[in-house]
């Protein structure tokens, strides 16, 4: 079966199983020398590809839901699109959420996912009751931050390569309304867009769409958007039941956009239209459109063409954040290979052994995949490396080996506890082949 | 939490019934679930109850166990508005050549063992003259064919038996609905060559299922192009068919 990521790129000829049960799970592990577990797909590259898949789709139960703590254990290929629909009426969010609901509570597990509440709430992980993994060894193991702690840490964000999530527990977020109370900032440079981003920190959420292509006076301008759930009181006349939320239809991207429809004069435009079109102002929100804008539109990831695309996500040091983003900014817009969507957001404190946050300013931009491209990213490698960076595994596709142990200094502590849980090395993915872990 | 209209799913461990019930208990109906594997059922019981705060039962229950049918269904708390039946097996047709059993077993899980416990719910449900009996029967019961005409003349047994019982119970306002389903996307043909853009998965053929039933349609296939494929299949002549190595 041929199998693909959401950048379109890889394809693999793959094997894929999809158990309904711990019993046909162990024996799919137990009769494959390699595999890799896949939720849904919306890592961009090729984290979660192997030749043998093992789907967590089917592993869908939700198996408990406390109403008073909010803590819920469900199996690891429940969505977070499900959990939305069925809790949001009840009063109840995720604690942290990534820019799309399409992933899986394993994929967000293994991801150690962010949201745009990093800065105040950490990642995913920091979320968990605990995590039931099974090894190599068909084995079933909880660990959490108390109890094996070390699997525990290298199974957040340890991008599948310890084992098989099966289960997980973690404290949903109580809310009281649906909606998000908005404010726009919008900000002429990069000095101005890093201000507004330390004089807004205590918003839960913030985020700023950056466009990339501005050059000069005005590299790295911006739209900060901050957001706050919004409370009964806030939003009361306004809606009957403010947790109810009419459900929207979403537009599917019918066909692969013809190659030549992006280049850099239409996305400089776009750019250009889109800057204009932020106001600085405060509004209600519902929470789709504020955390998961391209949900909207299925398969947006077409849209790149047939030659498949990327998303380059660095993270810089704080203390270095400033000089590097504007080096980086720089190389990008010089080089006209701008993207659509170029996103910046300030990260706060974070644990984990192969976690991609860590403090400071976080850089995501979509490219479609080219020799141009490619040539490009290796130069920003070198920046990102030198200002003590590093790349998100899970947009990555290309990374070598020698980048990634740069920017992940425990990679060694990781290594080796994938060897102790791992004896056998049958969690492995093409790009844990590529970077040799 | 109190469901007032309940619906029984025979054959709940098919790939079609989780998604289905997630439908009827969204609408609000409380669901029993049967069927052999009660761990799963359990399992699924519970996820129903949690996403939708809806009554669900899990029951053991084998199809082909007809002398406890009427038992069974005398044990329900509260008796169903309808009853959905989505049991089935494929078997293996080159062992019910040989194995007299193997084809019994067939016969019973798509036929026999169904029209059992349908006629124990349709006595009840022209008594009470409201309801509704959905039986899934398949294409494949159009037109025998050599890989699997055992299975397939149980399911032509089925959807006879269905319109049948449909014209039975027309005067006592009971719905019966024939679903014809084309390649689904489940356990059942895993690892078998499908062609991709013809393959439904189990959330559309239960979405189409549940869509016909509540709109009182009698019969319906699923995807709708089938009847377009079928038409075309079926007028091809006997005399040809026997001639073609049909997989």
């Amino acid at each position: 079966m041929k199998i693909t990521n959401w950048g379109n790129y890889p394809v693999v000829d793959a094997a894929v199983h999809s158990p309904e049960s711990v019993d046909e799970l162990k024996k799919i592990v137990s009769s494959h020398p390699e595999m890799i577990a896949r939720g849904l797909g919306r890592c961009y590259g090729d984290s979660s590809l192997n030749y043998t898949i093992v789907s967590t789709l089917r592993f869908n139960h939700l198996l408990a839901f406390d109403e008073q703590t909010g803590i819920i254990i469900c199996e690891s290929g429940v969505s977070f699109s499900e959990l939305l629909e069925i809790f949001v009426p009840r009063g109840w969010f995720l604690p942290v959420t990534p820019g799309t609901k399409f992933v899986t509570v394993g994929g967000a597990i293994a991801s150690d996912v962010h949201g745009k509440n990093h800065h105040i709430a950490g990642s995913f992980s920091n979320h968990l009751e605990w995590v039931k993994i099974l090894l190599g060894d068909g084995s079933i193991v909880q660990c959490s931050k108390d109890e094996n702690s070390d699997l525990f840490w290298s199974t957040c964000g340890g991008m599948g390569l310890t084992g098989i999530i099966v289960e997980a527990s973690f404290k949903m977020l109580k809310i009281e309304t649906a909606y998000i109370r908005q404010r726009v900032i919008k900000t002429k440079n990069l000095d101005e867009t890093i201000e507004a981003f330390e004089a807004n920190k205590y918003w839960t959420y913030s985020v700023a769409w950056i466009d990339c292509l501005a050059k000069g006076n005005s590299l790295g301008r911006s739209a900060l958007i901050l957001g706050e759930h919004a409370t009964k009181n806030e939003v009361g006349y306004r809606y009957r039941n403010p947790l109810k939320i009419e459900k929207r239809m979403s537009i599917p991207f019918p066909f692969f956009l013809p190659n030549f429809v992006l280049n850099s004069q239409t996305v400089k435009i776009f750019n250009e239209i889109r800057y204009s079109a932020y106001v600085s102002k405060d509004s209600f929100v519902e929470y789709e459109p504020f955390f998961y804008p391209l949900d909207v539109i299925s398969h947006w990831n077409r849209m790149y063409g047939k030659r498949g695309f990327t998303q380059y996500q660095f993270v810089l040091p704080k203390e270095s954040s400033k000089e590097g983003l504007k080096k980086l900014l720089t190389k990008i817009t010089e080089s006209g290979e701008g993207s659509f969507l170029a996103v910046l957001k300030l990260f706060g404190k974070q644990e984990g052994l192969l976690s991609f946050p860590r403090e400071g300013f976080t850089l995501a931009l979509d490219f479609v995949i080219s020799p141009t491209t490619l040539k490009l990213f290796n130069e920003l490698d070198i920046l990102v490396n030198e200002y003590g960076g590093r790349l998100y595994l899970s947009k990555d596709v290309r990374m070598t080996k020698d980048v990634f142990e740069k920017g992940y200094s425990n990679f060694n502590k990781f290594s080796n506890l994938k060897k102790k849980y791992d004896v056998q090395q049958k969690f492995q993915s093409l790009q844990s082949k590529r970077i040799g872990i | 939490m109190n469901s007032e209209k309940y619906i029984l799913i025979i054959g709940a461990g098919s790939d079609i019934a989780r998604p289905l019930a997630y439908l009827y208990a969204k609408a609000g109906y409380g669901i029993y679930l049967a069927s052999r594997n009660i761990e799963k059922l359990n399992r699924d019981a519970n996820d129903i109850k949690l996403r939708f705060n809806v009554e669900t039962q899990a029951y053991k229950f084998d199809v082909t166990e007809t002398a406890v049918h009427q038992k069974f269904y005398d044990s329900l708390p509260i008796k169903p508005i309808g009853v959905i039946c989505l049991a089935g097996t494929l078997g293996e047709q080159k062992k019910s050549e040989q194995d007299f059993t193997k084809t019994k077993n067939v016969l019973e899980v798509n036929f026999s063992g169904l029209v059992s416990i349908i006629h124990i719910v349709a006595n009840d449900l022209e008594q009470r003259k409201e309801g509704f009996i959905v039986g899934v029967s398949s294409v494949a019961g159009e037109k025998g064919r050599k890989s699997n005409y055992v299975y397939a003349s149980a399911k032509a047994g089925f959807t006879t038996f269905l319109s049948g019982l449909r014209n039975r119970l027309f005067t006592s306002h009971v719905q019966v609905l024939t679903v014809h389903p084309g390649f689904i996307r489940t356990k059942m043909i895993e690892g078998r060559e499908t062609l991709g853009i013809i393959t439904a998965s189990p959330e559309e053929v239960a979405k189409d299922i549940f869509i016909a039933q509540q709109s009182g349609k009698d019969f319906i296939y699923s995807k709708w192009f089938w009847r377009f494929i079928m038409l075309v299949f079926k007028m091809i002549p006997e005399s040809m068919i026997k001639k073609l190595d049909l997989k």
